[in-house]
């Protein structure tokens, strides 16, 4: 049975809520207060468009009917104990009674406030990331918590103690000044990132809500890059997402084994995605500031075009994990450029870059460093070598996919 | 606009005294923008006394609250705009540099309940 009146609260939901949100927060000045009124609206949305029929806009009955809802709780609430605060919130949401035909700019301002607000330094890591989903994603806790591998309760306490925060040390609700704005924009996709990965590099836990996970990191980051047009590392981080998820399916064969690369049944990508991607990532670089992400997306975008048949440009995949490098100096990717320089310029080359990497106590249980040790000792002809390298990337494997290609490989060696 | 408490913590072996001009210049900016509610260094963390009452005992003990490698060396009380105005003036502390500033939102006194 069709219901037609859910059917247009769950588009309104998705497409609309944050940024009814956005707005009624600020005007409200407190999370939690404009939170619940949202959803009272929702709920009473339901009730009100199966007896009534759908209302012509659905949006704004609902940003109108929030907004009451909101004013009833701020007249009831005897909580927001400053009486001059209640009373200006007060003011702006009357005033806003008949509001002038919002301009698009003032509801992208809000959203970026909430973005900003989501997304403080000043809160912790996990914190953001859960509000960021919980507020803008319109996540329920229950889902988070499973995505995240987490207990419901601690969850919500987490949810609930960054909104105390927010609250009780004036966390501002606005777009950073100036000054501090680069660094907050990287804060904001920093998170974005994180939320992308949790979904993305997990093998356990609700594979359906970790999906869950890549989507809505993927739509928050072109939302993103949307309110901040100029922001090149947005655009890149965008495409280096869409470049990654265009390829999930492939990653993995109908048994559950990783499949590498250059072998992935390629009418599994996703050509929609990809060609998104590009698009993303030619807008980044004619910004002119290759930033991290940016750097990331175009070697993905190289591996990809390298399977299309033609060989990897492998020597350009060295030189962009050089540049990445000079960036975010890290042993990871120090290990990727090695292992470009290897299938590039010779496996010599590469193993001369690896060996300061190999004796690095602190990368002594990282398996990654082992595995590519092996592939580079077995180009290398140094068969001994080799079979020891994968038989102790294989001890350090604890993923069983990874694990799985990895004693192939071996096998490929002894067979 | 709230008041912050910015608590300053460094090493207790440190010279406090060494960066007197830095300090000077940091408290009268700040008493010029009509920022500084008070101010103050503490003595070292010896003198310190922790009082607690249990069980209607009340308990002292010689020391402060938490003995740790950084000590709560001064204090400042700022009245700003919002938490990202008190985190840019905790930056400007020299603590910040070798010690850490802890940033405490003060409860305004009209959201005390009343206890009746």
């Amino acid at each position: 049975m069709t219901d037609p009146a859910a059917t247009t609260a769950v588009r309104v939901f998705h497409d609309e809520r944050a940024a009814v949100l956005a707005t009624l927060i600020r005007y409200v000045g407190d999370f939690q207060v404009a939170e619940d009124a949202v959803q009272e609206a929702f709920e009473a949305a339901l009730a009100t468009w199966r007896r009534d029929g759908i209302p012509k806009n659905p949006g704004a009955w609902i940003t109108v009917t929030a907004r009451r809802r909101a004013i009833d709780r701020l007249r009831r609430d005897r909580s927001v104990a400053d009486r001059a605060e209640r009373l200006a919130a007060l003011l702006r949401l009357d005033e806003q009674e008949h509001p002038p035909m919002r301009e698009a700019s003032a509801i992208a301002d809000d959203r970026l406030r909430l973005i900003f607000t989501c997304c403080h330094p000043a809160l912790d890591l996990a914190a953001r990331v859960a509000l960021t989903l919980r507020t803008l994603g319109g996540l329920t806790t229950g889902e988070i918590a499973r995505a995240f591998l987490v207990a419901e309760p601690t969850m919500g306490k987490r949810i609930v103690r960054a909104k105390r925060k927010i609250a009780h040390a004036h966390i501002p609700y606005r777009v950073p000044a100036p000054e501090d704005l680069p660094d907050r924009v990287r804060g904001v996709l920093r998170v974005v990132y994180l939320i992308f990965n949790e979904g993305y590099s997990a093998s356990e836990g609700d594979r359906l809500v970790r999906s869950d996970l890549c989507s809505e990191a993927i739509r928050l980051g072109r939302l993103a890059a949307e309110l901040m047009p100029d922001d090149g590392e947005a655009w890149g981080l965008v495409a280096l997402m869409l470049l990654h998820d265009a390829r999930h399916a492939a990653r993995v064969d109908e048994r559950g084994t990783y499949v590498a690369l250059q072998e992935q049944d390629r009418s599994l990508w996703d050509r929609d995605r990809i060609g998104e991607g590009l698009r993303a990532l030619r807008r980044a670089v004619r910004l002119g500031r290759p930033g991290p992400y940016q750097l990331q997306a175009t070697i993905t975008a190289l591996h990809i075009e390298g399977s299309d048949g033609d060989a990897t440009d492998w020597a350009r995949i060295a030189e962009l994990y050089g540049a990445l490098g000079r960036l975010t100096p890290s042993p990871v990717v120090e290990l990727n450029r090695a292992a470009a320089i290897g299938f590039a310029h010779g496996a010599e080359a590469g193993l001369t870059l690896l060996d300061p990497l190999l004796h690095d106590p602190a990368l002594e249980r990282y398996q990654p460093l082992h595995a590519t040790h092996a592939e580079l000792l077995s180009r290398a002809h140094d068969l001994p070598s080799a079979v020891r390298a994968y038989e102790r990337a294989i001890a350090l494997s604890t993923n069983a996919v990874e694990r799985a290609e990895l004693e192939r490989r071996l096998r490929t060696l002894t067979g | 606009m709230p008041d912050y408490m910015l608590l300053l913590y460094a090493p207790e072996s440190e010279d406090r005294w060494a960066d007197m001009p830095l300090w000077q210049e940091v408290t009268e900016s700040l008493r010029e923008a009509g920022l500084l509610v008070a101010n103050g260094p503490l003595h070292p963390v010896d003198s310190a006394t922790t009082v607690r009452v249990r069980d209607g005992e009340t308990e002292l003990t010689d020391g402060p609250f938490a003995v740790t490698k950084e000590i709560l060396a001064g204090y400042y009380v700022l009245n700003c705009a919002d938490l990202d105005e008190a985190l840019h003036h905790a930056a400007r502390m020299p603590t910040a540099r070798h010690g850490s500033v802890e940033v405490r939102p003060i409860v305004d006194p009209r959201e005390i309940p009343a206890g009746d």
